[in-house]
């Protein structure tokens, strides 16, 4: 029952072929970081072998661990299996504030580690989607402190991976054999705290390049217990097959749970 | 007027003008500046391979969107693409704007990182030199219309303020300044071998002096612009989910012409979002369609017949003393004694003639006395004791 319940954001968000990104915006009542776990774990489901590079401003490794160990997920496990890459960036940068450059560059060596990753699994054989993901951006500001160009700039190089591995190699006619590949993105922001004319690029740029958007707000009649709010998706369709006309709105409520998260429609919960 | 853009497009620069330049804007409501890019772009190369433009090729400065994309676009199209370098160049400034894969390369951290398209590319790895871009697009005009006679167009997929982006200015404008955009601008405009110029902004990426600044540059600008304003200014939210899921699909479409003689013609039409392309069509009735689409479907009638219509017209409201050449007053409770007695005086003058118009509806109130209130908030029974 809980399994056809979790699927009302699945199926909100859809299944693609191949990679695409999926922007998740939340604000400060209510928290979209259940929506990057939901990602990360469906990510790592056993039956694929797709990868996931996750890097982390926000929360230490051993943070995300509890939580998807809760949800049924062993994140050493998958870290020891190469599945799952860290990238621990609660300190970029801190210790030095010496200029410009440094910032820039720090965000360059980490796209250089980003990039090598996507390079060397997407030269091993087999059909995977590799995830990036990054929680949050709002902290990649502070890192870059506050020069949101640079932090534009290395999104950008980030969506660069999604056209360059967006790849389907047909292999003779064996459709078993069709390797599909793909590099997807998938980023938390928090949409309440752009509002000036400088930053507010921060949050648009990327939902004019997103494919999927989705957003975590506060029931607008207040809190409620047994609801913890509403997320909006809306789904540009593919816009690589360039099918953008099938895009969609979803709107349900949601109920983050010690393990898992109830999705359902407004009124149809008991 | 989608066609007149296309035209004016196609007929390019007369001699002794600058050549037309279009400004396509749109903004996160509506976000569908990119098909009417992508649209105007597949009609133009059309014209050029039926030659029938001015121009001879398209230089394409893909800022926001993959080289691969464009390709899969015109594949899409039904243009061949094995044959575009004969009308096709394309400056890559999306893969590499900032020179940063080609730093990572020197170093060794990545062995590859551009991506391998059909389309004959020229590589842009520092977007801020924009000097650089510049004669990087003329170069590549040249090698279309080669040596001599000819011109060919140019298309901007972005143009960003700060950094980056001409198939989208919003890239550009990113990575540079408002001036120096602005000039690389009228300089492709005033050369001899460009035919015409067109550009996509995202509008609110930037402030408002941006967009004024390119409108003055180009000749022509289209806006897609939501079919419902929304009136408080605020950002998509959840609860008009209908009205966001049409701002993907559909928008209105409003064109600028500025003729040579100063005078501007504006024209309105909508666009709607069909399969991989838009369909532009003239207004219909104007927001009667949405109106009706936007309200969902029931069972019932919500609308009145004719019948009904005149029916409800014809109902006098209680205290609009109607057709008796008096100013028509509604009593509110608080008029003063001398005035309630006048009027209860010519209300009972009055009242044989009501009576006998009885084919109307009519109801009339007297206060009993200045003792009873007017109406309040009180509750009539609360001395009541049950």
């Amino acid at each position: 029952m809980d399994n056809s319940r979790a699927n009302l954001l699945e199926e909100a968000v859809g299944i693609s072929k191949g990679g695409r990104v999926v922007v998740v915006e939340d604000c400060v009542e209510t928290s979209g970081a259940f929506v990057l776990h939901h990602f990360l774990k469906r990510s790592l489901y056993p039956d694929t072998s797709d990868v996931v590079i996750f890097i982390a401003f926000a929360h230490p490794f051993s943070h995300y661990e509890r939580i998807l160990r809760k949800m049924g997920c062993n994140l050493t496990v998958h870290r020891k299996t190469h599945r799952f890459v860290f990238l621990d960036m609660l300190t970029l940068e801190c210790p030095d504030r010496n200029g410009k450059e440094t910032r820039q560059d720090g965000l360059l060596a980490l796209y250089g580690e980003i990039e090598k990753a996507v390079e060397i699994y997407s030269s091993l054989e087999g059909s995977r989607t590799i995830t990036i993901m990054i929680d949050d951006i709002s902290l990649i500001e502070v890192a870059a402190n506050g020069l949101s160009n640079h932090v534009l700039d290395f999104l950008h190089y980030c969506y660069t991976l999604k056209a360059k591995y967006e790849k389907v190699n047909g292999m003779g006619y064996d459709l078993n054999n069709l390797c599909i590949q793909g590099c997807s993105f998938v980023t938390l922001n928090h949409e309440d705290i752009y509002s000036s004319a400088n930053t507010l690029p921060l949050i648009l740029q990327p939902e004019y390049l997103a494919d999927v958007i989705i957003k975590a707000e506060p029931l607008a009649t207040g809190l409620a217990s047994d609801v913890h709010g509403q997320l909006t998706v809306l789904n540009k369709g593919s816009v690589c097959d360039l099918g953008g006309s099938s895009s969609k709105v979803r709107n349900f409520h949601f109920r983050v749970k010690e393990n898992i998260v109830d999705y359902f429609y407004p009124g149809t919960q008991t | 007027m989608a066609e007149t853009i296309c035209r004016a497009l196609r007929d390019g620069a007369f001699e002794g003008e600058h050549a037309p330049a279009l400004t396509i804007k749109d903004t996160i409501d509506t976000p569908l500046g990119s098909f009417v890019f992508n649209h105007i772009l597949t009609q133009l190369t059309s014209n050029i391979l039926a030659g029938k433009s001015q121009a001879r090729g398209v230089v394409l400065v893909a800022l926001s969107r993959p080289p691969s994309f464009y390709t899969e676009l015109l594949k899409d199209k039904g243009f061949d693409v094995s044959s575009s370098s004969k009308w096709l160049r394309v400056l890559d400034c999306y893969s590499d704007p900032l020179g940063w894969k080609n730093k990572l390369m020197e170093k060794g951290t990545v062995r590859n990182p551009y991506e391998e398209t059909s389309l004959k590319t020229s590589l842009c790895k520092n977007l801020k030199e924009l000097d650089k871009v510049l004669s990087s697009i003329i170069e590549l005009g040249k090698e279309i219309v080669e040596e001599g006679k000819g011109r060919f167009a140019v298309a901007i997929d972005s143009v960003m303020l700060v950094n980056f982006s001409f198939g989208s200015v919003s890239e550009v404008l990113r990575h540079s300044s408002l001036p120096s955009v602005a000039r690389i601008l009228s300089h492709l405009r005033s050369h001899d071998q460009v035919s015409c110029i067109f550009c996509l902004l995202h509008v609110d990426l930037h402030e408002a002096k941006v967009a004024a600044t390119l409108e003055y540059l180009s000749t022509m600008h289209a806006d897609v612009e939501p079919i419902v304003q929304r009136t408080n200014g605020q950002r998509n939210t959840s609860e008009d989910l209908p009205m966001v899921e049409q701002s993907f699909k559909r928008g209105k479409f409003h064109v600028r012409f500025k003729r040579r003689n100063g005078r501007v013609r504006v024209m309105r039409e909508e666009l709607y979002v069909e399969g991989s392309g838009i369909k532009i069509t003239e207004v219909s009735s104007e927001d009667g369609i949405t109106a009706q689409s936007l309200v969902p479907k029931v069972q019932f009638n919500l609308d009145l017949s004719e019948k009904e219509r005149l029916d409800r017209a014809k109902v006098v409201l209680p205290f609009e003393h109607q057709g008796t050449g008096k100013l028509i007053q509604i009593y509110d409770g608080r008029k003063s004694l001398n005035e309630s007695e006048n009027e209860e005086k010519q209300a009972s003058v009055e009242k044989p003639q009501t009576t006998e118009d009885s084919g109307r509806g009519e109801i009339i109130y007297f206060r009993d006395s200045d003792d009873e209130m007017p109406d309040s908030d009180e509750d009539p029974d609360d001395d009541l004791d049950i």
